[in-house]
This record gives C-alpha cells, structure tokens and sequence, in this order.
C-alpha cells in the first residue's frame, strides 16, 4: 500500500512538471500553430536562473528560506523574458514561414543546453533546495518527499491561474478566440500578436518555474533537463487536445502516473515505453484528446 | 465599364475604392485586377457567378490574403496596413461562414467585437435588432442555429459605429423566414452605414442594392446602378449565368419586369446551372414568394 502511495504520489509530481511546460506549449500550438521546440530550453534557463541565482549571485537569494522563493521568481522570470526575446526575435519574422519556424525553435532548443554546458560544464548542479522541502511526511504508511507537493501545489496554482486568465480577462478571451480562428480574430479589428507575445511569455514563465522546481525534484539541474522533459510534454499535448489547458493537466496526471507505475512494477525504463503506448491508444480512441476543447 | 455612381447630382468620393486589386493564392492568380467603390451611403452589392472571386475581394479588401492594387478607405491608402488597423478604422466584417467562435458564448462573441477605446459599443441597438441574442448571452454559439450565427456576426458588425459594413452572403443556407430577418436588419443598417453585400439571392439585391459591381473571372465586370442591371435579363443572364433569382427570396418585387418564384430549395439553383429565366415549379410546403412580404 505505501509503494503504492509513494508512486502515485511521485507520478503526481512528475505529471505537475509535465504539466508546467505543456500548458504553455499547447497554448503555444493551440493560439499560433506554432510547434516550439525551445520550449525546453526555457526550462532550462529557468531552472539555471534560479541556481545561479541562488548560488550566491543575486543578493538575498539562496537555497533556504525566502532566499529560494527569490531564487525562483529570478528564475522565473528570467524564462520569462527570454521567451518573450525568442517570440519577437525570432518566431515574429517568420511567422509566413512555418517550416523555418520549426527549424529555428529546433535549433534554440539545441543551442541553450551547450551554451549552459559551455559556461557551467555538462555536469548536473546540485540544487539543494531548502531544508522544509528536502525532507518527507508520512501519508499511509508512506513516506513521501515534500518537494511533491510543492511541485502538484504549483501545477495546481499555474492551472487555476491559467483558467482564471483565459476565462476571465479579455486577453484571455482573445486567446481562447485565437485558438479558434486567429485570422477571424484580426478581422474584429484585434492585433492577434499581441496575444502571441503574452502566450509565450506565460508559456516561458510556466516552463522556467517548472525547471526551478524540477531542480528541488531531482535535486539536481544539468544542462538535458529541458530536453528530456520536453518529449513527454509533447506527449502530454496530444494526449489533452491541443490549446486545451485542462486537457493538459489531465494528460500530464495521467502520464505521469502511469509512467511511474510501469517503471516500477514491470521493469525500469518501460515506463517511457507504456507513455507512447497509451499515446498511440488514446489517438486511436479520441483523436481530438482527451477533453476535444480548450481551457 | 460603367461608373458606380447613380442618382442625379455631384459623385461623391466612393467610402472604399479598390482600383486593380490582385490576388495570388498558392501560386494560382484568382484576382487579376479589381475595381470597385462603395458609394457613401445605400447598399453596393457584389455580384457573380461561384468562384468569380468575391469573397476573395473581400479578404483581399482586408488584407487577410496578400495583395496588390491600391485599397483606399476614407481617403486613406490601406496597402501598409494590417487587418486589425485597418478595421478599427471603421469596417464591420461578417464573413461568408460567419466566422463565428463556436467554442465562445453569445455574449464572448459579441465582447470580442467591442474595440476599447473607441467607444461605447452599441449593445441597445443588437439587443433591439436581435432580441434571441440577448436571450442566448450564455450558450455556446457553436450550439446556434445558422441563422442564430448569422445574427451573432451581424451584431458584431454593428456593436462600433462603424463607417462601413461587409457582409459575405449573409442569407447563404438559412432558412427563407431568417433570410427576411436578415434582409431587414441589413435595410435598416443600411440606412445609417453604407454596406458591400456579396450575395447570390438576386430578389434580395433587387431590394436592398443602390449599386452593383459584377466580377468575372477575377476581374471586374459590370459596374452600375443595380436596378439597371437586373432590370436587363440578357445583361443579368450573361455576367451572373442566370435570368432568375436564386433560392428562397424574400421580397420579390412584383413590379420588376421578371419578377422570380424562389426556386425549389435554398442553394439549389445556383446561379452556376444558368438555367435562364425559367420559372422552376414551387413544391408543396415551400413559401410562396410573396409571403416573406408579409
């Protein structure tokens, strides 16, 4: 019973970090049609940003207390500014040009981890994280490590946020808008790309809070992080219907289970394996995912 | 090639004059140059036959399609601008598949068209002209009737004051009784905002239209006044392929020397099957043409 605990609860956990960087990449593919690749590597710098941050560079910040909540807004938004860098920068100009978009998204996805390996080497960083989130609470006859809940907390936080903006403000209203017909969207008389550049920088703020927290997760960042989340974020995308954020949240809870599960009752690493399985059944099954709509 | 102007006195400057507009889609030419002007009142309809390239005029118009020519609104040259610019001058846009959020509620759709900072949207005047919409704020509009959507995109266009409105055949598919609400909204819209009708049901351009534009084959065809026009069955049989009005129309002007019976079911009788000016037999159950008069 209490492996059983401890599994669902660190596949909670790990569906909260599937979670963190698919919401904004499904709103990214959902609003823009834009498929970004990136969206890793903002992770990373998220999850560099706060480390480095918290190692002694920003004043106040460190790896306890309010220091770390201060290393992780650095983080954060840190993220957040480079996803806006990369949408005017780099997505706007080429928006005509899909395929040059994809390829341009693959390449700073591939550029950020060696640029962090080049400037703090390729080896994982410890990151110790504070001392109230590094020990565990029992839950079951489990004991279960705290950094948990503080990942599926700031999922579930990001979640509500997330439909609190979409539901109720008027940018959010033109997202959900876009989603459906972006060029009926300017034909209202609304500049779209407006919305585009809020997109990615929610997008970039949710992933590097995802890379700072993924840093207490695995007590570590290392340069692939970002990378390596990435493929089952995209993953998590498919499963939920693209530009659907709840859909996300359900497929990243579901990924994450089921992934944890399969690692540990069949055998290490198959865990991945059952992950494109259930994939490959659930677009047989519901081709538009699992909620078919958005928010 | 006629001018557009029609009445007695001094042309006024067109509201919207489109001089050589063309247009390439993936690497096929479907404009090849486009005049046209939208007088500064009444309503210009554009006319012709499927596939002439009207709703492509009318994207092209709005630069939701790339384009070349020369577009002035207002006196403004338009070539630089975007969409959404060039809208919040003063267009009201209902496309032909009404372009409706199916996903939003009545109420979001028409919250979209509000343009802050321009104004109070005029939320008395949809409710007035459309009471259901205020009725339905809450439902999906995806879950709408096609006639329901219609008038959610004609509210949208009418929430801004706006200096002119395009309406992609807005009778297209809806039912004859709804294609007589509609018609009266866009004659009572009309009298305050000049309008750009494309529409296929003739019997509603005889009604509404001061001035037509006949596009063929991506060119501008046939420019005048639209009585002119349609009082011409040969001129009317050549530019649109047909001597009849099309489908359920809903007001058929007794007095017009060709005066039309709808013909069996809305979008049967397009105006591609040129079938001239015969009289296609009413089956039991569909209106008689004189009952949308009513």
């Amino acid at each position: 019973m209490s492996t059983v605990v401890l599994l669902a609860v660190t596949g909670l956990g790990l569906g909260a970090l599937y979670f963190l960087v698919a919401s904004g990449l499904s709103l990214i593919f959902g609003l823009m049609d834009v498929l970004n690749f990136a969206h890793g590597a903002l992770l990373s710098i998220g999850a560099y940003g706060s480390w480095w941050a918290a190692s002694g560079h920003v004043p106040g910040a460190g790896f306890s207390g309010a220091g770390f909540v201060l290393a992780v807004a650095f983080g954060t938004a840190v993220g957040t500014l480079a996803a806006v860098v990369l949408e005017l920068a780099l997505i706007r100009p080429l928006y005509e040009r899909p395929r040059e978009q994809v390829l341009a998204t693959v390449g700073v996805g591939l550029a950020v981890p060696a640029l962090l390996s080049a400037i703090w080497g390729s080896d994982a960083r410890p990151f110790p994280g504070p001392h109230a989130l590094s020990g565990t609470f029992g839950l079951l006859g489990a004991r279960i490590p705290v950094n948990r809940l503080v990942l599926v907390a700031a999922a579930l936080v990001v979640l509500a946020a997330l439909r609190l903006f979409l539901g109720r403000t008027r940018h959010g209203l033109v997202v959900r808008a876009g989603v459906e017909d972006r060029a009926m969207v300017t034909a209202l008389g609304i500049d779209v790309r407006r919305a585009f550049t809020l997109v990615f920088a929610i997008g970039g703020a949710a992933a590097a809070l995802g890379g700072a927290l993924g840093g207490l997760y695995y007590g570590s960042v290392d340069p692939g992080q970002g990378t390596s989340l990435l493929i089952f974020a995209f993953v998590v995308v498919v499963m939920g219907g693209m530009g659907s954020v709840a859909g996300a949240a359900l497929a990243a809870a579901g990924v994450g289970l089921v992934q944890q599960f399969a690692n540990y009752y069949a055998a290490s690493g198959l865990g991945d394996l059952a992950v494109v399985v259930l994939l490959a059944v659930l677009l047989l099954l519901r081709p538009s995912g699992l909620t078919g709509r958005l928010a | 090639m006629s001018t557009a102007s029609q009445g007695a006195g001094a042309e006024p400057e067109p509201l919207l004059a489109v001089r050589g507009l063309r247009v390439v889609l993936g690497g096929r030419h479907i404009l090849h140059g486009v005049d046209l002007d939208v007088a500064p009142a009444g309503v210009t309809a554009l006319l012709g036959r499927n596939g002439a390239g009207k709703t492509t005029t009318v994207r092209g118009v709005l630069g939701l399609v790339p384009r070349t020519g020369s577009v002035r609104f207002r006196g403004e040259e338009t070539a630089g601008l975007a969409t959404h610019a060039l809208v919040r001058r003063g267009i009201g846009y209902a496309p032909e598949d009404r372009g409706v959020f199916a996903g939003l509620t009545v109420a979001e759709n028409l919250r979209l068209a509000e343009r802050p900072g321009a104004g109070a949207p005029d939320y008395p005047l949809v409710h007035e002209l459309f009471p259901e919409l205020k009725q339905r704020a809450r439902q999906l509009a995806g879950t709408l009737s096609g006639g329901q959507q219609q008038m959610v995109a004609i509210g949208r266009t009418l929430l801004n004051g706006n200096r002119l409105i395009i309406a992609d055949e807005p009778t297209k598919g809806l039912a004859p009784r709804v294609v007589t609400e509609v018609a009266q909204v866009l004659e009572r819209a009309a009298q305050a905002v000049p309008v750009l009708l494309v529409e296929q049901n003739l019997a509603l351009v005889r009604r509404l239209a001061t001035s037509c534009v006949v596009l063929a084959d991506g060119r501008t065809a046939h420019r005048g006044p639209a009585a002119d026009l349609l009082a011409d069955a040969e001129a009317t049989r050549l530019l649109l392929g047909v001597g009849t009005a099309r489908g359920t129309a809903p007001t058929a002007a007794p007095d017009s020397p060709h005066t039309t019976a709808p013909a069996t079911a809305a979008g049967h009788n397009r105006p591609d099957s040129p079938e001239g000016p015969t009289v296609p037999p009413r089956p039991a159950g569909s209106p008689a043409p004189e009952e949308a008069d009513a």
